[in-house]
Parts: structure tokens; C-alpha cells; sequence
């Protein structure tokens, strides 16, 4: 790094990763445009753009996590790190303003044209909502008690404890794999198709972006469990884990409002599978 | 007091440190940039290409439409490789260009040279910081940004429906962007916006750390220059408002390709639930592209006055407000969707609402300037060229905003006439005041002054033969987006056909002027505007050490000290 410096900001050295990344989501987006036309190439570009991002995202927060553990990290980069955490969950929480909008919009006024809806919601041709105080409710509860479990390991890192850090965080992932494998049945059992109408294009859509988040969460605390067994994180500094707990209640309150106005409130009136 | 930091203590060993001035290699200081200033010029030289680009595709529209009847789309049919060209493809020639040209110069264009280029340049040093808050992702925002451009690219050459290219116009409103074009033109061209859109959410993310955390000691957020303030509140309006048009064309996306029915009546879905998530987007959007603009005019129109801007706060609180009431007027952009009566009522009152911040600002700007010494230099008469212009765009928005008026007036050239005053009047206007204003300061090297002037008067006369006349085709019922009309609109559509070669005659004199300041440009000095530019870029060398800010600048309250840059009092209000 050039020069002395009298400040606690993290200058950093030139890096490769963003310009890789960047190319990879091209080549991921594109491809995307070639699979979805079926056209030749399709699964190689896909598949290209891919291992591209998932090396990038490799790559650059295995680089900020030796930043971290080499105190490149002072008080004023945790508290960027802070601020951007919390805005990137506010875009992510504007993300899923889009979701619940059209979902507003067709339960509200569902539509008189269409002789799928009817007029009526759920539509009129859906013949019946998954049932939401069977699965649904205990990944509620599974999802809740995960939020306990994260905290559980929170303390105990704070006060010390690295092996109730380890177990909080094993119940954590459990239960986060737990529910994404009761989703996954879920779907596979559904009484309703991918598509067709409003009702199942926006609850595909709002749920399967919910579920993805859930992956996204669960291999972020993975991470930080692989750090726990490495010895990273001490009582004072641990902001990896904090990130990846906030990003774990986000993932858990947006489930409360697919809870609340998808499986309960959308469904409500119709017959439950 | 203050859109400028009151007094600023330069420690002695900052100019010494020479180590602060060691660069990467080539490669490397420009393909795995992070350090702002790099990545502000790369965002620059970027704006600049997709500018010609989308400035060339502009001049394919007015030659078409420089007569009745359709001369050229043939041709370009044929040219980018659409085989014989018969009406339809022609007609879908013109969807594409106008589509190309619209998203092109919005996130290609303004919104990388406003706030890529001229936030990147300018925040860090304006604030006192080394740099942003994440100098790697900033990196990654300029690259998607080029990697959205690229895709945009290639959308033009693959099939899109009725001929090559995405012919949706830049809204993409289904159903043309969905039933209405098959073929991966249009997905090419939303997965465009999905990879800029990603890149302008991490920059806003940087922005707003950056501006919150690393101000230098005693640069409060009411010292803060009011061109910071402005990229604050239009990073809060892209990280807000971006995600929601994220989602939007998603659902495009699943509608085209996997069966979805968000926006397919025929499944329940509405066509106007796209718009309504567009503009969610689109109303915050073209704030984004204004505000940093009005945040540049500050800067110079105070520098210029040599006294600090008039009504400080209430030029940063009157962006505030307007970031805010944009998230809640985005109906008025769809009047004519069948809109409920009180719904339009509504709309039409709080966009109307949006006057009172805005004029709060021309009115402010004016009065800097009543009663100051004024020097026109070219950043000056562009920013006055600003004030009236954009002023102009203003009231015919207000016009717009009338639910009952925008009845008659939507969709025509009316419409078109009052964006581009507020766009290719306002937003550039602004961007090329802020680049004569900078210009030297992130070159090192002076243009010329002579040819910055007549390239003012060149393009001010060229925009607005251009687009005054649009005014009267509009009133007078010429419909938007189509390249043939009655001959009853001949006569303004070749008036406003010749003005666009004076607009392109005036870039000449631009690229001219650019390439002579690097050939031969005399070397400009650390503040070369004098005593009225008093924020921090002005206290570094021209151009600034690769890392500015070893140490950093204290900013101390006016009160004890008088001393500022220079040693001079920056004019009256100094003595309060």
C-alpha cells in the first residue's frame, strides 16, 4: 500500500475479481437468453457464467475474511461494513416490495376478464390452496425457532462461548435446511402448477425468491461456522456472524409476511389440499 | 453557512508525500481500478462512448424524421444484418432506435457521468475521504454497468420479434415486451438493466456509506457540500427504487419464458400492474438523473457569485423532499391507463407538490447570484443555460402533471419536448457544466475557454431549434414513437431536424476542444477558479496525488478561524 497513512480507512490494492464478475454475470445472463430460446451453447454459457460467479463470490469474501483476520478491519471499515449490510437488506426488502405488490394487486382485484380467476380469489381455477396451518406453520415455527438458535449462538459468542457459538449455529443451519426441505416437498406436492394464473405465477415467484434467500442465508452461516472452527470471531469483533444473523431475521420476517398474506390471507375461503 | 467547508487546515507533509502518488501498472490501474478517481475517469470515458452512441442513434431519428414518409430505416434494417427490409421490419427499426436511444442515454450515459463520474471524482475529495467506503465494489458497479451496456449491444443484432433488436421502447411495457416480442432480443435487453441496475445498487450502497461515515473531522452533514448532499439522496432513490424495477422485469422475463401470467390478461394479470412497477422505478429515476445535476449547479453557481450558495439548508432539504415526493407521483406517468378520477386527482395534486422544492431551488440559485460578482466562465453560462432551460422543462411538467391536461397531451411530442428540456437541457447541461468546472482539475490540463463558449452557444441554440418546435407538433396532436407522420407536420419536424446538426457541430467543437486541452493545454493549477471555490477538491494539486487525504484535513469551525484556502476571505458572507 502506498505511503504512510494517519487514517484507519482501508485502502485497497488493485483486484481482478470485479472485472471477472462482472464478465461472469454476462455470460450467466446470456446464457440464461440462449437456454431459455433453446438455442446452442445454452447450458455451457450458463454453466460458464456461473462457475465464474461462484469463484468471484469465493474469491472476495475469502479475501475479506483474511482482511479481517490481518485487522484490516478498524472500528471505521466495521462500521462501513455495518452500513452496507443494512443498506443491501433494505434493497433486498425493495425487492420484495415487487413481489408483494402484484400479489396485492390479484388478490385485491382479482380479475373479471380472465375465466381462470373468475372474478374470484383464490382464482377459480384453482381448485385448492395448500393447507397453511400444516407445513407452512411449522416452517413458521421451524424459521421462528431458528431465529432463537441464532441469537442462542450470538451470546454465547459475546460471553465466550465457542462451543455454544458452534452448536447455536449447527441447530441454526439444521433448521434452515429443514425448512428449505420442507418447501422443496412442498412444491413438489402442491395442488397447483408452476404458472397459468396469477395465484400460482406470484406465489411460485414470491416463495421461490423467499427460498432462495434461505439458501443464500444457510451458506452464509455455513461460513461463519467453518470461521467458528477456524477461531475467527472474538466477543468484541464478529461482524461476519452479525451479517450474517441480520441477513437470517430479514429472510425470517419477509417469511412472516408470506406467512400472513400468501398462505393464510391468499388462501383464505378456498379448500386446503 | 456552508455548501463549502468553512476553513480547511492543510497539514504541511500532505503535498511532500510523494509515495501517495505511486500508480499500478496499466492493466492494473484500469481493468482492476480501485481507487475513485480512476474509476470516476473510466466511468467518464464511458459516458462519453455510450453518449456518441446513443447522440448517433438520435441523429438516425431526426434524419428520418426530417420528412414525411420513411427514408432510412430500410437501410439500417439491411445494415445490422435484418436481410431485406419491407415495412414492418422498417417500422420495428424505429422501435429499436428510439428504444436504443432512450436506455442508452439514461443508464448509460447521464447516470453514469452524473454519478459514476462525477460522484466517484468528486464525493471522497469533497468530504475530505481517501477514498470510498468499498473501493473494490465500486469497481464491480462500473463493470456491470459496461457488461449491461454490452448486453444491450447484443439485444440489437438477434431477433426480437418483428425484426432484429428489442423494439419496446425503454419503459419495456408488456405485452409488446412479452407476447408482442418473441425472440431473445428483449431478453438480452432486460437482463441489460437487470446488470446495470445491480451496479447502480452497489454504487448507491458505496455512495450513501461512504458520504455517512468518512466526512473529514468537523465536516458535518450540514457543511457538507450541497453537490454531496445531491448524490446522497439519489443513492437513496437507486437503492430504493431500482430493486422494485428489479422485480418488474423479472416477472418480464418469467411471463416470456417460463409461463408466468404477472402481466397475461388471459391468466388473471394486467398489463397496467407493469406500469404501475415501472414507475415506481421511473419517477425516482429521473430525479436520479436530475438531482446530482442540480447539486453541480450549486457548486458553480456559488463558486462563480464567489459567495457560498443562498439558503443552504433549504437547498439541501428542498432535494430531500424532492427524493420523497418522487416515490409518490409515479401514477402521472399512466393518465390514460383508466385511472380512477380520484386516483388522477391525487397524482396530479403531489406531483404538483414537486414545484415548491424545485422552485425553492431555481429561486435560490438566482438569488446567489443577485448581487454577487459574477464571472462567466463556461461553467457558469452552462449552469445559467441550466437555470433557464430546465426552468422551461418545469413548467411544461407542470402543465404535464394535470391529469385532465396530460388526457390530450399524453404520448405526443409535447411530452418528448418537456423530457428532453429537463433531460438533454437539464441533466446535460449540468454534466457538461460540472466537466468544464472539473475539467482541469481531473486532467491537469486546461481547455480552451473560446471553444467551450462557442460550444455552449452551438448547443444551446442546436437543443432548443430542436426541441422547441416539439412543443407545437405536440399541442397540435403529432403522436410519439412513430417515424412517419401527416404532412401537416413537415415544416417542424425539418426545423427541428436542422437543429440537431447545429447540436452535433457543437460536439465537435467539444471533442476538438477535449483534444486540444491534452495536446496542448496549459497546466492548471490546484484552485484555478479563485477565491469563490472553497470546497476541498480545490486544496489538492490539479490533477489530485493517486491517494489523497494521508492525512486527513480538519474542517474547523468558522467561528474561531477566517483563514480559508488561500489565505483570502471567500467574500461577504464570510463576515456573517
Amino acid at each position: 500500500m502506498a505511503g504512510a497513512t494517519n487514517h484507519e480507512y482501508h485502502i485497497l490494492p488493485p483486484d481482478i475479481w470485479p472485472i471477472v464478475g462482472s464478465l461472469s454475470a454476462l455470460t450467466f445472463t446470456s446464457g440464461m437468453v440462449l437456454f431459455m430460446h433453446d438455442m446452442a451453447g445454452g447450458h455451457a454459457v450458463l454453466g460458464l457464467g456461473m462457475a465464474g460467479l461462484i469463484a468471484t463470490f469465493y474469491s472476495w469474501f475469502s479475501n475479506i475474511v483474511k482482511e479481517a483476520q490481518t485487522g484490516h478491519h478498524t472500528p471505521v471499515v466495521q462500521l462501513h461494513l455495518r452500513y452496507g449490510m443494512i443498506l443491501f437488506i433494505a434493497s433486498e426488502v425493495m425487492f420484495f416490495v415487487g413481489w408483494f405488490w402484484s400479489w396485492f394487486d390479484f388478490a385485491l382485484f382479482p380479475s373479471e376478464l380472465s375465466e381462470v380467476i373468475g372474478g374470484v380469489w383464490p382464482p377459480a381455477g384453482i381448485e385448492a390452496v395448500i393447507d397453511p396451518f400444516a407445513l407452512p406453520l411449522l416452517n413458521t415455527l421451524i424459521l421462528l425457532c431458528s431465529g432463537t438458535t441464532v441469537t442462542w449462538a450470538h451470546h454465547s459468542l459475546i460471553h465466550g462461548d465457542r462451543e455454544g457459538l458452534k452448536t447455536g449455529l449447527w441447530l441454526t443451519i439444521a433448521l434452515g435446511v429443514l425448512f428449505s426441505a420442507i418447501q422443496a416437498y412442498e412444491y413438489a406436492h402442491a395442488p397447483f402448477e408452476f404458472g397459468q394464473n396469477t395465484y400460482s405465477s406470484a406465489f411460485y415467484m414470491a416463495t421461490g425468491f423467499h427460498g432462495f434467500h434461505v439458501l443464500v442465508g444457510t451458506i452464509f452461516l455455513i461460513v461463519c461456522l467453518r470461521r467458528a472452527y477456524l477461531g475467527h470471531f472474538t466477543p468484541r469483533q464478529h461482524f461476519g456472524f452479525e451479517a450474517a444473523a441480520w441477513y437470517w431475521h430479514f429472510v425470517d420476517v419477509v417469511w412472516l409476511f408470506l406467512f400472513i398474506t400468501v398462505y393464510v390471507w391468499g388462501g383464505w375461503g378456498a379448500e386446503y389440499h | 453557512m456552508a455548501t463549502t467547508a468553512d476553513t480547511f487546515q492543510a497539514h504541511p507533509d500532505e503535498h511532500f508525500d510523494h509515495d501517495a502518488d505511486h500508480k499500478p501498472g496499466f492493466f492494473a490501474r484500469w481493468f482492476m481500478s480501485t481507487n475513485h478517481k480512476d474509476i470516476g475517469t473510466l466511468y467518464l470515458l464511458f459516458a462519453v462512448f455510450a453518449g456518441i452512441v446513443g447522440g448517433a442513434i438520435s441523429g438516425i431519428m431526426r434524419m428520418e424524421l426530417q420528412e414525411p414518409g420513411i427514408q432510412y430505416l430500410g437501410w439500417w434494417v439491411e445494415f445490422i444484418g435484418g436481410g431485406p427490409s419491407d415495412f414492418d421490419k422498417a417500422g420495428h427499426m424505429w422501435n429499436v432506435l428510439i428504444t436504443a436511444h432512450g436506455l442508452i442515454m439514461v443508464f448509460f450515459m447521464v447516470m453514469p457521468a452524473m454519478i459514476g463520474g462525477f460522484g466517484n471524482w468528486f464525493v471522497p475529495l469533497m468530504i475530505g475521504a481517501p477514498d470510498m467506503a468499498f473501493p473494490r465494489m465500486n469497481n464491480v458497479s462500473f463493470w456491470l454497468t459496461a457488461a449491461g451496456f454490452v448486453s444491450l449491444m447484443i439485444s440489437a443484432f438477434v431477433p426480437g420479434g418483428t425484426g432484429l433488436g428489442a423494439g419496446t421502447g425503454w419503459t419495456v411495457y408488456a405485452p409488446l415486451s412479452t407476447s408482442g416480442s418473441v425472440g431473445p432480443a428483449v431478453d438480452f435487453a432486460i437482463f441489460s438493466l437487470h446488470l446495470a441496475g445491480a451496479g447502480s445498487i452497489l454504487g448507491a450502497t458505496n455512495f450513501i456509506t461512504t458520504i455517512f461515515n468518512m466526512r473529514a473531522p468537523g465536516m458535518t452533514l450540514h457543511k457538507m457540500p450541497l453537490f454531496v448532499w445531491s448524490v446522497l439522496v439519489t443513492a437513496f432513490l437507486l437503492l430504493l427504487s431500482l430493486p422494485v424495477l428489479a422485480a418488474a422485469i423479472t416477472m418480464l422475463i418469467t411471463d416470456r419464458n417460463f409461463g408466468t401470467t404477472f402481466f397475461d390478461p388471459a391468466g388473471g394479470g394486467d398489463p397496467v400492474l407493469y406500469q404501475h412497477l415501472f414507475w415506481f422505478f421511473g419517477h425516482p429515476e429521473v430525479y436520479i438523473m436530475i438531482l446530482p445535476g442540480f447539486g453541480i449547479i450549486s457548486q458553480i453557481v456559488a463558486t462563480f457569485s464567489r459567495k457560498p450558495v443562498f439558503g443552504y439548508l433549504g437547498m439541501a432539504y428542498a432535494m430531500v423532499a424532492i427524493g420523497v415526493i418522487g416515490f409518490v407521483v409515479w401514477a402521472h406517468h399512466m393518465y390514460t391507463t383508466g385511472l380512477d378520477v380520484n386516483t388522477k386527482m391525487y397524482f396530479t395534486a403531489a406531483t404538483m407538490v414537486i414545484a415548491v422544492p424545485t422552485g425553492i431551488k431555481i429561486f435560490s440559485w438566482i438569488a446567489t447570484m443577485w448581487g454577487g460578482s459574477l464571472e462567466f466562465k463556461s461553467p457558469l453560462v452552462w449552469a445559467l443555460g441550466f437555470i433557464f432551460l430546465f426552468t422551461v422543462g418545469g413548467v411544461t411538467g407542470v402543465v404535464l402533471a394535470n391529469g385532465g391536461v396530460d388526457d390530450n397531451l399524453h404520448d405526443t411530442y409535447y411530452v418528448v419536448a418537456h423530457f428532453h428540456y429537463v433531460l438533454s437541457m437539464g441533466a446535460v447541461f449540468s454534466i457538461f457544466a460540472g466537466l468544464y468546472y472539473w475539467f482541469p482539475k481531473m486532467t491537469g490540463r486546461w481547455h480552451s475557454e473560446l471553444l467551450a463558449h462557442i460550444h455552449f452557444w452551438l448547443f444551446f441554440i442546436g437543443v432548443n431549434v430542436i426541441f422547441f418546435p416539439m412543443h407545437f407538433l405536440g399541442m397540435n396532436g403529432m403522436a410519439r414513437r412513430y417515424p412517419d407522420y401527416t404532412p401537416a407536420f413537415a415544416y417542424w419536424n425539418e426545423i427541428a431536424s436542422i437543429g440537431y446538426w447545429i447540436m452535433a457541430a457543437s460536439m465537435v467543437v467539444f471533442f476538438v476542444n477535449v483534444t486540444w486541452a491534452f495536446l496542448a493545454g496549459r497546466r492548471a493549477e490546484g484552485n484555478y477558479w479563485g477565491a469563490g471555490a472553497t470546497t476541498l477538491e480545490w486544496s489538492l494539486s490539479s490533477p489530485p496525488p493517486f491517494h489523497q487525504f494521508s492525512t486527513l484535513p480538519v474542517i474547523e469551525d468558522h467561528h474561531s478561524h477566517h483563514n480559508h484556502i488561500g489565505g483570502r476571505p471567500s467574500g461577504p458572507a464570510a463576515a456573517h
